[in-house]
């Protein structure tokens, strides 16, 4: 073999360890030490060591055994150079100390156990600012670089790199526990963890055609996670309502665009275009969900957008019962989102004034002014009931506040089609 | 805080658009517009005239250059700008966001120095 061909070997032995492992070797080198920022950093190391070993060496038996050693190794070294700096050398001590027993009992047990989900009720802790849990999953669990979620999260990405280097400092000092909480906790708990994975979804998918690679990314790293989690809690009904939902969604992402890139909206796309095996294990996880017996928030925007593919499938109309899941999920979030939703229901149910009646106060909830969704709701419903001058205006605030530009042509069809 | 939002878009793009794609496009623009004044956040905006019509001018050593066409060359030009007042950096994002020339071109975002406040 020449080295070229040893090089492009190890690269892409080392990218699939990367996306396989990553998340791994980073809960096990920071559940001892409760550093992650060290473990990320003692990691990188290891790939970079791997790059320079595995094309002159070959690679090894079993790679991720090899990185887990070396990062350990860089890691113990970190701690053990902060020894005159650090008034808390002691502490570092006991915690190299206990990362290396750790590391001989994985050695002996010949795996290296998966504390993904202990790092992922840390990162999504109470004590950590809501708004960077999704961030800091993201890039703990799955290696994803601050650039990345930047992009995604539409932020700067120097601030993005500050909030998720404190957030790591805040672990490490708050004495937050890496561990899966306690049977009475739990379920609050996931929720902050299944919110987080949610977020990151909903992120990847404000991006439908899957134009911008990142974003694409970032919907299926969440499905990723979405799915790690069912895997790790098989019996919580919640997590396999949100696996339920996230297939759900990815399954019409083919169908929101036409050939040439124009946004088709639910009640028009084409079904044969869904992903049949997706939306097939998506209802199985909700039946199997349904049998654990406690409903939540997941489980029901799983099961309305299975009434939304039955309905779409069979032509047989069932808004009713849409109306009746989006009461249960208003009712148990009070989030302006579903109240949106829930009204253009109604205008199915019981037409266009009583929808608009069920929409949100703007009064009270100032954000929903700079909320497209909010507007083109607004603007389907006043065209409904015939004012077409209310209806414009409502378009062009929606047209306004678009990032998507297949979704402002599409509003700008909408808005033509009123005629005058 | 004022940030600076510049358009940065292929010259030739609109050019080679249908009739109705313009008006569609010119529109999208207005419709942008108006919904940063209903949210309060506009302060001004202008669209510029294709970088062909611009000149760049220097002086050193008392003696002066006036050169044509843009300062950079480059295939995405500065077509306009917006200035806006938000709170901070992630609301100014997300208006570049909306501003259909990051959908077909660019948008440079940039804090203007707040004046005011190195005096006082």
């Amino acid at each position: 073999m020449n080295s070229r061909e040893g090089d492009e070997q190890a690269r892409s032995t080392a990218e699939a360890v990367a996306r396989r492992s990553y998340g791994k070797l980073v809960a096990f080198l920071a559940a001892r030490t409760h550093d992650v920022a060290s473990a990320e950093d003692a990691l990188s190391e290891a790939f970079a060591a791997a790059l320079a070993d595995w094309p002159r060496n070959g690679c090894p038996a079993n790679p991720e055994a090899w990185l887990m050693t070396v990062g350990r190794r860089k890691m113990i070294d970190v701690f053990r150079g902060e020894r005159r700096s650090e008034i808390a050398s002691e502490e570092l001590q006991i915690m190299a100390r206990r990362l290396e027993a750790a590391a001989a009992d994985a050695d002996r047990m010949g795996e290296i156990p998966d504390q993904r989900l202990a790092l992922m009720f840390a990162c999504a802790h109470p004590a950590i600012e809501a708004g960077i849990r999704a961030p800091l999953i993201l890039q703990v669990i799955l290696g994803l670089d601050a650039k990345a979620i930047a992009s995604a999260f539409l932020t700067s990405p120097a601030a993005m790199g500050k909030r998720l280097g404190r957030a790591k400092e805040k672990i490490r000092q708050a004495g937050i526990p890496f561990g899966i909480p306690e049977r009475e906790e739990l379920p609050g708990r996931l929720e902050t963890v299944l919110s987080a994975i949610y977020a990151a979804f909903a992120e990847g998918w404000s991006d439908p055609g899957g134009t911008d690679a990142e974003r694409r990314d970032l919907s299926e790293e969440a499905m990723f996670l979405a799915r790690l989690v069912t895997e790790l809690l098989p019996e919580e009904p919640e997590a396999l309502g949100l696996l339920a939902l996230v297939l759900h969604a990815e399954a019409r992402r083919r169908a929101r665009r036409t050939t040439d890139g124009e946004f088709v909206p639910l009640g028009e796309q084409d079904t044969e275009l869904w992903d049949s095996e997706m939306i097939d294990e998506a209802e199985a996880l909700l039946r199997r969900a349904s049998t654990l017996g406690s409903v939540g928030r997941y489980q029901l925007e799983g099961a309305l957008q299975s009434a939304h593919v039955y309905r779409c499938r069979t032509g047989r109309d069932n808004w009713a019962e849409v109306v009746q899941l989006y009461d249960a999920l208003l009712a148990l979030s009070g989030s302006p989102v579903v109240a949106i939703n829930r009204a253009l229901a109604i205008a199915e149910t019981h037409g266009a004034d009583a929808a608009l009646e069920a929409m949100p106060d703007i009064e009270t909830d100032v954000r929903l002014a700079e909320y497209q969704p909010y507007w083109a709701a607004r603007a389907e419903l006043l065209a409904k009931k015939g004012a077409h001058d209310e209806a414009r205006q409502a378009y062009e605030r929606a047209i306004g506040l678009e990032r998507d530009a297949a979704v402002r042509r599409f509003l700008q069809r909408r808005e033509a089609a009123l005629g005058n | 805080m004022k940030y600076l939002l510049m358009a940065y878009v292929n010259e030739g793009g609109f050019a080679t658009l249908t009739k109705d794609q313009q008006d569609q496009g010119l529109a999208a623009y207005g419709a942008f517009m108006e919904a940063m004044k209903k949210a309060g956040v506009f302060v001004g905006s202008n669209r510029l005239q294709a970088s062909t019509a611009s000149t760049v001018v220097r002086v050193a050593n008392g003696k002066s250059q006036v050169l044509d066409g843009p300062y950079a060359d480059t295939k995405e030009q500065i077509g306009g700008y917006f200035l806006i007042d938000v709170p901070d950096m992630d609301a100014a994002i997300s208006w570049a966001a909306r501003c259909p020339a990051s959908s077909h071109g660019a948008v440079e975002l940039r804090p203007v120095w707040d004046m005011g406040a190195l005096a006082a």
